[in-house]
């Protein structure tokens, strides 16, 4: 029995020998190909159906709009190779490339984009992001169910000629047309065949890359787009993605040599690399704002100097410094760096530092407004109010020392609940809560892109913000061209969000990601995963 | 025989119908939709399209009817997350790989797992006896996810050959299947070390000894083939639980099989797809037990005489 055992191990350790020279690093000849992971199964590669952060990084390699990132980040001309937009700012007039063509050859046409868009704007599609094509005319009564698709005004005026009229002018629909709703998809293709997304070989599409394998849960494969009209600018010949879910599963596979890139590796891990000053790490821009809802129907929430004392004693940045620890901002409003104003300033620096860390005067300012409520600190303190937030050991960490500081500095006692999201969005509809964490990535490149939220009758206005005064900032901004005007009104609009404090922001997300020494030519644009379209690898 | 086998068929549809109906109510009774989404809401016209689409608009009675009309029709509809795949096309790709892994799992622990509790049996209270309890410890206390997470750190960064997670050959499963094997083995050394020492202390064994058969002899005819029947016993669940696949191990390793569906479904209300892998993993079990049960029929007589009513 021991001789057998003996021989046994010796077999395996002679075997592991041989193999650990064998190295996993993917040195496949003369070809380039990109490695990293996608993080999560795309629910639909169909740009119409798409749902956000699981597909955008496969869908903007694949398909292009009329407008695209280049490699500095810059947004131009894609599709398009010249636009007019009318006086009023209402109808744009689109002159499609020449040599714009299909992954199957064929040429991309103006009726692509038309079909494209009403498609996702269709009723029975149920697009989840059909709501950014209601800056189309008509659009949103389309998808309501009110109207008809002729109704939407877009149209393709010839082969290569498409018109399109907005319902007012939008400073950032250039912009839109980069957004994944608002790409082409091969008309012929998708009327013949309802099942066109699902498989690679009927997948045609019109970007740098061209989907060649797609492995439900496991992997997704592009490879170069030889019909691409820029093709000569693609060094990539490929783009392998794994799809693992598991955050420390794929760092692992980065760490061992595995991934050229990887988004979002776990915090400990950027926290480390920060301390470390790694060259690999970087803190991408991102467009989006972590914040607290403050429910203004319970009182004593109801009083704005509660509201403003509550973020009067927060210390954001330590915060961000020790609990977050990803390079976040300390929030100085709502609207986070990286949108720019008229004068092609940071729009944040123009409104200024609207937030203010004063434990002080967040003291006096609490009690006076307790008094006006004609509430007692004890009063206050045994009603138990709670701080609500989706199960998640960021937020309760964040949560902790929020909870902390009020305890310290105001003297209440705030307890935590952690509920799962779906319960958390369910009690915010109900207005079952206190106070709650919130959080929003932005769209597009327009502070209107936070701003919108707090408009009176959006759908996403938790906290039944309902300022007249706002809600006609934010329609004037919306509707009107001249820039100076539009970011005047916005600048406005924030000092009212602020001054009322009817959401308490914490600070501005950032998007770490790593890479590999070698790995060239990735730009980050913020409202966009990074871009490795136009990556090179040594 | 035959008859028995239909009258538990017949049981089994009507349990299947219990676990449609009360999975239904429970589903449906906990707040929230399957188009919620962390970072945003969707607008009501938005949502308002989206119940429509998948029939969520309809009243629930309305909506059971149409759920039980399609499973016996065997379609389980569309999944309400992924617009890439249908949830019977979800499940006909995932069982294949969970099944794999936890046949492989299963093989594991049934070599390993008895031979190291007889091993511990035969020598009680020597060394072996003590590597082997503490490795069955180990193998009870230590949760999956530590265990798969330690595998990748220690296994599959040193040895360049065991890749880290993934899935596509023989080597992707070496890992996650040693993962999942770790409990059931542990579970069935500990079961056969008792069963083995009771049987071992048995009259009929000495009587063996003293007619002189071989040592091995002893062990294996009349020792092991005794002392194996409470791990026949827990086989059923062990296997049913083994096939459908492991969400931690599954989500840890990367791997595409059924395991994550038990979870994701739930968390993100995805109806169709919790009622697909509910009544799906129903199925299973029912039939392991069903075989399970058969089995033991075929191995002992005296159970197979009691249900035939002799």
């Amino acid at each position: 029995m021991n001789r057998k055992i003996t021989l046994l191990l010796s077999l395996i350790l002679v075997v592991a020998i041989v193999f650990t020279g064998c190295s996993l690093n993917k040195a496949t000849g003369k070809k380039k190909i990109l490695y990293s992971n996608n993080g999560s199964e795309p629910g639909s590669l169909d740009p119409a159906l798409a749902q956000g952060t699981h597909e955008s990084w496969v869908l903007e390699n694949v398909f292009e709009g009329l407008m695209t990132f280049d490699e500095k980040g810059e947004l131009v001309k894609g599709m398009a190779k010249d636009y007019k937009i009318s006086d009023d700012g209402l109808v744009y007039t689109f002159t499609i490339r020449e040599d714009a063509k299909w992954s199957n050859g064929e040429p991309v046409k103006a009726e692509d984009f038309e079909f494209a868009w009403k498609r996702a704007l269709d009723p029975e599609m149920a697009a989840d992001y059909a709501y950014q094509l209601y800056y189309i005319k008509g659009g949103e009564a389309f998808n309501s169910g009110e109207t008809t698709a002729d109704q939407v005004a877009v149209k393709a005026l010839d082969d290569k000629t498409l018109e399109v009229t907005l319902e007012f002018p939008t400073a950032y629909f250039l912009e839109l047309t980069a957004f994944y709703t608002y790409m082409p998809v091969n008309k012929a293709m998708v009327e013949s065949n309802p099942d066109w997304a699902k498989s690679p070989e009927t997948h045609i599409s019109n970007g740098p890359f061209k989907l060649v394998k797609w492995e439900h849960n496991a992997k997704i494969v592009m490879e170069k787009n030889p019909e691409y009209y820029n093709a000569k600018k693609i060094k990539l010949d490929g783009i392998d993605l794994d799809i693992i879910e598991d955050q420390n599963t794929a760092w692992q596979k980065y760490d061992g040599g595995e991934y050229h890139i990887l988004l979002d590796p776990p915090t400990s891990v950027v926290a480390q690399l920060r301390e470390e000053d790694s060259k690999e790490l970087t803190l991408g821009a991102q467009v989006g704002t972590y914040y607290y809802n403050v429910n203004p129907d319970v009182e004593p929430f109801n009083n704005v100097k509660v509201r403003k004392a509550l973020s009067m004693a927060l210390d954001r940045e330590t915060i961000v410094r020790d609990i977050t620890q990803g390079g976040q901002i300390a929030a100085e409003g709502v609207v986070p760096y990286g949108l720019m104003d008229e004068n092609g300033k940071e729009f944040r620096d123009g409104v200024g530092n609207l937030i203010e860390y004063n434990p002080e005067e967040a003291k006096v300012l609490f009690e006076e407004g307790l008094a006006e409520e004609g509430m007692t600190l004890d009063e206050f303190n045994s009603k138990n109010f709670i701080l609500l937030y989706n199960t998640s050991e960021s937020h309760k960490k964040i949560a902790q020392a929020a909870q902390e500081m009020w305890r310290t500095k105001l003297g209440i006692n705030i307890g935590l609940e952690n509920v799962e999201f779906q319960v958390k969005l369910d009690r915010e509809k109900a207005g079952d809560y206190e106070i709650s964490r919130g959080g929003w990535i932005g769209d597009y490149m327009d502070p209107m892109t936070l701003l919108d939220l707090w408009w009176s009758d959006s759908s996403f206005n938790d906290v039944n913000y309902n300022n007249p005064e706002y809600d006609k900032r934010i329609l004037e901004s919306k509707t009107l061209m001249d820039q100076k005007v539009r970011m005047e009104n916005m600048r406005e609009a924030e000092k009212m969000l602020m001054e009322d404090m009817a959401v308490i922001p914490v600070y501005f997300y950032t998007q770490p990601y790593v890479t590999k020494p070698g790995v060239k030519g990735i730009i980050k644009v913020p409202i966009r995963y990074p871009v490795i379209t136009y990556a090179d690898i040594d | 025989m035959g008859k028995y086998i239909l009258k538990r068929l017949g049981m089994a549809i009507v349990t299947l119908w219990a676990i449609i109906t009360i999975t239904f109510i429970l589903m449906h009774s906990v707040p929230g939709n399957p188009f919620a989404n962390e970072n945003k809401n969707i607008p009501d016209v938005v949502y308002q399209n989206l119940m429509r689409k998948y029939g969520l608009d309809k009243p629930y009675s309305e909506q059971y009817v149409i759920y039980l009309k399609n499973i016996g029709r065997g379609n389980f509809g569309e999944s309400m997350k992924s617009n890439a795949e249908t949830v019977n096309e979800m499940i006909a790709r995932g069982f294949p790989v969970s099944a794999r892994l936890g046949a492989q799992a299963l093989l594991i622990a049934l070599i390993f797992g008895p031979a190291l509790g007889a091993i511990a049996a035969l020598h009680q209270n020597k060394a072996s006896d003590y590597i082997a309890m503490i490795v069955s410890i180990i193998g009870v206390s230590v949760p999956s996810f530590v265990m798969g997470s330690f595998l990748i750190q220690f296994v599959a960064r040193k040895i360049g050959w065991i890749p880290i997670g993934g899935w596509g050959e023989f080597r992707h499963t070496l890992l996650p299947s040693f993962a999942l094997a770790l409990m059931p083995l542990a579970q069935m050394s500990r079961l056969m070390r008792s069963s083995m020492l009771e049987v071992m202390g048995q009259d009929y064994i000495k009587t063996a000894q003293s007619k002189g058969i071989s040592k091995m002899t002893v062990i294996m005819k009349h020792g092991v083939r005794n002392a194996i029947l409470p791990i026949v016993s827990i086989l059923g669940t062990t296997v049913s639980n083994l096939l459908v696949g492991s969400f931690v191990i599954e989500k840890i390793f990367g791997i595409p099989g059924l395991g994550m569906f038990f979870t994701t479904s739930v968390y993100n209300r995805d109806y169709t797809l919790i009622m697909g892998v509910t009544v799906f993993y129903s199925i299973v079990l029912i039939l392991s037990f069903l075989f399970v049960d058969i089995g033991y029929m075929l191995v002992d007589p005296k159970i197979r005489l009691t249900e035939e009513g002799h």
